[in-house]
């Protein structure tokens, strides 16, 4: 067992288990901080695929950026206690029920597909080399392929900002 | 590292998105858990990316296949940005009209 399969299996259980305490914590404040560690691990796996630019754009972009704005709007509307009013249980049991469901009919076609024509087993994911995830050629393709998107995205920004504002604004 | 390994992780960082969508009242969580589903295909994607990217690798040595996947999630955080942004603003609105931010209470809109 090599050091990237402890790497690979100790972040995928990091990221299992916070992502069970985000939705099983009471108070929103530890759901944020549980999420965080979840951006950490995601992080760690795109370091390990050898996704250096994404891995520190989801560092700053979520754990970051969107994470502390999470954070401020659970502080400015004095949400950090434990006063959320509780699905009823029937409900709570049949929304475990629809997500297991998805769970089991989703990871039986992956389990069938390994032996189909589509071959997912002999498929792997190259670990730890390869320079597409650099950001000399990310950059690159995104400012000759891909310039028309990213100044939409650029549009797309200003629309959003301009819709916060107007909706959080006290009338 | 075989690519099934990275679906299913994805898969069940997906479902418990699904989870907690299902089972939370109180919509900022609401919110996180789909932050969470999308950080999952996010996962998926670079996954998928790598795979493609290792397949032409074997044959050329300075191809680029497989980038678009990256790219994709580049964009993909940046929708999401502005998506919690208005999302956001939305959740303060909601409060400061119902001092609550318990979802069963959206059902206001309709007046």
């Amino acid at each position: 067992m090599s050091l990237l399969h402890i790497f690979f299996w100790f972040l995928t259980a990091l990221a299992l288990f916070s992502a069970l305490m985000v939705i099983i914590s009471k108070n929103p404040v530890h759901s944020v901080l549980w999420l965080i560690v979840v951006f950490f691990a995601i992080s760690g796996h795109y370091i390990l695929m050898n996704a250096q630019f994404l891995a520190i754009v989801n560092l700053i972009v979520y754990a970051g950026a969107i994470m502390v704005l999470f954070l401020f709007v659970i502080m400015l509307l004095n949400l950090n206690k434990q006063t959320e009013p509780q699905k009823h249980i029937w409900l709570k049991f049949s929304g475990i029920i629809a997500g297991g469901c998805f769970l089991l009919s989703v990871s039986n076609v992956i389990y069938n597909a390994q032996n189909t024509t589509l071959e997912l087993s002999k498929k792997a994911v190259l670990m730890g080399e390869g320079n597409i995830g650099l950001i000399e050629n990310l950059g690159k393709k995104l400012f000759t392929d891909y310039v028309i998107p990213f100044e939409i995205s650029s549009v797309l920004f200003l629309s959003a900002m301009v819709g916060a504002v107007v909706i959080g604004k006290k009338n | 590292m075989p690519v099934q390994y990275y679906i299913y992780l994805a898969l069940a960082l997906f479902s418990i998105g699904i989870i907690g969508v299902l089972t939370r009242r109180n919509a900022i969580i609401v919110f996180m858990c789909v932050e969470l589903m999308l950080n999952a295909v996010n996962l998926l994607l670079v996954a998928f990316s790598k795979v493609h990217y290792g397949a032409a690798y074997l044959t050329n040595k300075t191809t680029d296949a497989g980038i678009d996947g990256q790219l994709f999630v580049f964009f993909i955080m940046v929708v999401a940005a502005a998506e919690v942004s208005v999302g956001l603003a939305i959740i303060v609105m909601l409060f400061r009209n119902t001092r609550s931010v318990d979802i069963n209470f959206l059902n206001r809109l309709k007046n």
